[in-house]
């Protein structure tokens, strides 16, 4: 049974265990918060958060302190940074996020260019590493992940429709601006939760293209939600294994597989009837 | 006939036998605006509860900018707002805002009755999911705007008419005292206007108050016990007659108005809103070109 033995070989490896659990989880974070994420236009954000960590991470290197502290403090510090500047009003909101995200990696390379022969780490940190996962991050990844989805539990529903309708949402009297910061900071915390399964540069696709390929064949949020979880739980996995036995560099093939998911739902995907404003305008019952 | 804005006060007579003494809605000296351009200016104003009013003015002219100032989510610089009784924006729960429809994502990924289900949202709080009575509350209000057949749809894949009574579902289900419909029957066919001014004719006979901007001022003169004519200071308020006053409709609309004998004749884009303004953009809109 070759193919059994494919899925059953690669188990006998507990980094390969570890691995998959943590990749399984990240995935499912990602898909819930990415699912808002999409819906808020804030893909470009999400790169950018990323992109901020790095500072943080090559900062708790040098201090010899827990990576995910580093990375969450610079990502969530960025996160309401961008949100107040774009706030005051003088700059555009992507403006803001593309001179605050250069500033901080600029400042995480130069961090780096600091540490004596540095060379092994910089791909990990960029590429991620998820083979190295050990079991004390494990815990600190599922420790983060059982907080960012406990706040969505809560505030489904005021996320949801602060984000479909902000200005009826305040209306209502719920704190869409309160929201909107809170929910950046959940960005930040999903961010770190991924680095080390797929690195900075490619954490934006674990948030953004499962909830991208759900968005092409959901009508409803429910629906949008079930079936980005489903592949952000199962193009990890699927990811994996392709790295395992074609020996390749593990976050990319992650991917990889999910873009190759989203670009069969473009092409399967017929174009919803009506999509954007005033398109169709069927007689009226 | 012709009301300059007095700061003397009763204005609004209909529907205030349930309300009596304080207005629903009082505006005092009220100048607001974004960024440095002002919309409105010395605003003052009461609308009694259970009114059935139409707020008609230009585009750019304030409609919008009054109906946030009313709901609380815009701040006057100066003067001051009470809306239910309270500061504007400390009544929110017991206020529906219908925004205007080129406003709206309609191809955001949500069915009519998730669309009505929010109106439910804001009372239910953060920890509680909605129970039995609020899906009666949904279910009851898509029946009475004629949409309990289009529950399951995709709101992209509704009519303009259909749009606006989903929207309307939603105002219903919350069950408010005061509603803010923005241009709530512009673009929509003769029949969903019918029956979506009967519904709010009907709330307003309950005591619920109802404040709506249009631009059609025949659906005005139609539809509504009383009107304001705003262009940046309040021109004139007073029973649904005064949009039949060529004067005050000259003063509203200033020289894009043509009266010809007995009507008027709007010359007024509809279609340019005074929504795009930098400043009104809500901070998670940034990265969406």
């Amino acid at each position: 049974m070759p193919v059994l033995n494919a899925i059953l070989d690669p188990l006998a490896f507990p980094f390969f265990v570890r691995a998959l659990a943590a990749s399984a989880l990240v995935g499912l974070v990602c898909a819930v918060v990415g699912s808002y994420m999409v819906l808020r236009g804030l893909a470009f954000m999400g790169d950018a958060l990323s992109h901020s960590a790095f500072p943080g991470v090559v900062a708790a290197y040098l201090l010899k302190g827990p990576f995910y502290l580093g990375a969450a403090v610079a990502a969530v510090a960025t996160a309401l940074a961008i949100g107040w500047v774009s706030r005051r009003g003088q700059l555009r909101g992507d403006t803001a996020i593309g001179v605050l995200f250069a500033g901080m990696f600029a400042a995480g390379v130069f961090l780096f260019s600091l540490i004596p022969n540095y060379v092994g780490d910089l791909f990990g940190f960029l590429f991620g590493e998820i083979l190295g996962i050990g079991v004390g991050d494990l815990i600190a990844l599922s420790a983060l992940s059982v907080i960012v989805l406990g706040v969505v539990a809560v505030l489904w529903k005021e996320f949801l429709y602060s984000t479909f309708d902000p200005l009826g949402a305040e209306a209502a009297g719920l704190p869409v601006v309160r929201l909107d910061y809170l929910f950046l900071a959940l960005i930040a915390l999903t961010i770190v939760i991924s680095l080390q399964a797929v690195g900075i540069i490619l954490v934006v696709a674990m948030l953004v293209t499962p909830a991208a390929t759900a968005q092409l064949v959901s009508q409803s949020f429910g629906r949008l939600v079930s079936i980005a979880i489903a592949i952000g739980v199962i193009c990890p996995v699927i990811g994996l294994y392709a790295s395992y036995w074609l020996n390749s560099a593990t976050g990319a093939t992650i991917v990889l597989v999910e873009t190759a998911v989203f670009v069969v739902a473009l092409i399967v995907a017929r174009r919803p009837a009506a999509s954007g404003r005033a398109v169709s305008q069927p007689p009226a019952a | 006939m012709i009301q300059p804005p007095p700061s003397t006060e009763p204005r609004e007579r209909a529907g205030s036998d349930t309300g009596a003494a304080r207005p629903a809605i009082a505006l005092r000296d009220v100048t607001a605006g974004y960024e440095g351009r002002t919309a409105l200016e010395a605003v003052s104003l009461d609308i009694a509860q259970g009114s059935l009013l139409a707020v008609f003015g230009p585009n750019g002219g304030g409609k919008t900018t009054l109906l946030k100032l009313i709901a609380g989510v815009l701040r006057p610089w100066t003067g001051t707002v009470e809306t239910l009784g309270v500061h504007a924006g400390e009544a929110a729960r017991r206020i529906a805002y219908v925004p205007q429809a080129e406003l709206v994502d309609w191809s955001f990924p949500i069915t009519v009755w998730n669309v009505a289900m929010m109106g439910r949202f804001a009372r239910l709080g953060p920890f509680r999911q909605p129970s039995k009575t609020d899906r009666a509350a949904v279910s009851a209000a898509l029946e009475r705007v004629g949409m309990s057949g289009e529950s399951r749809t995709q709101i992209g894949r509704l009519s303009g008419g259909q749009r606006r009574r989903a929207f309307l579902a939603r105002a219903i289900a919350a069950e408010p005292d005061l509603y803010l419909l923005d241009e709530p029957v512009t673009g929509v066919d003769v029949p969903t206007e019918e029956d979506l001014m009967a519904l709010l004719a009907i709330e307003a006979g309950a005591g619920r108050t109802i404040v709506a901007t249009t631009h059609d001022l025949a659906a005005v003169s139609r539809h509504f016990a009383q009107v304001v004519a705003v262009n940046r200071r309040i021109i004139a308020s007073g029973d649904a007659s005064l949009v039949r006053d060529p004067d005050i409709l000259s003063r509203t609309y200033g020289g894009h108005l043509l009266v010809l004998g007995e009507r008027a004749v709007l010359l007024d884009d509809a279609h340019h809103h005074d929504s795009a303004s930098g400043s009104e953009r809500h901070f998670h809109d940034q990265g969406k070109p």
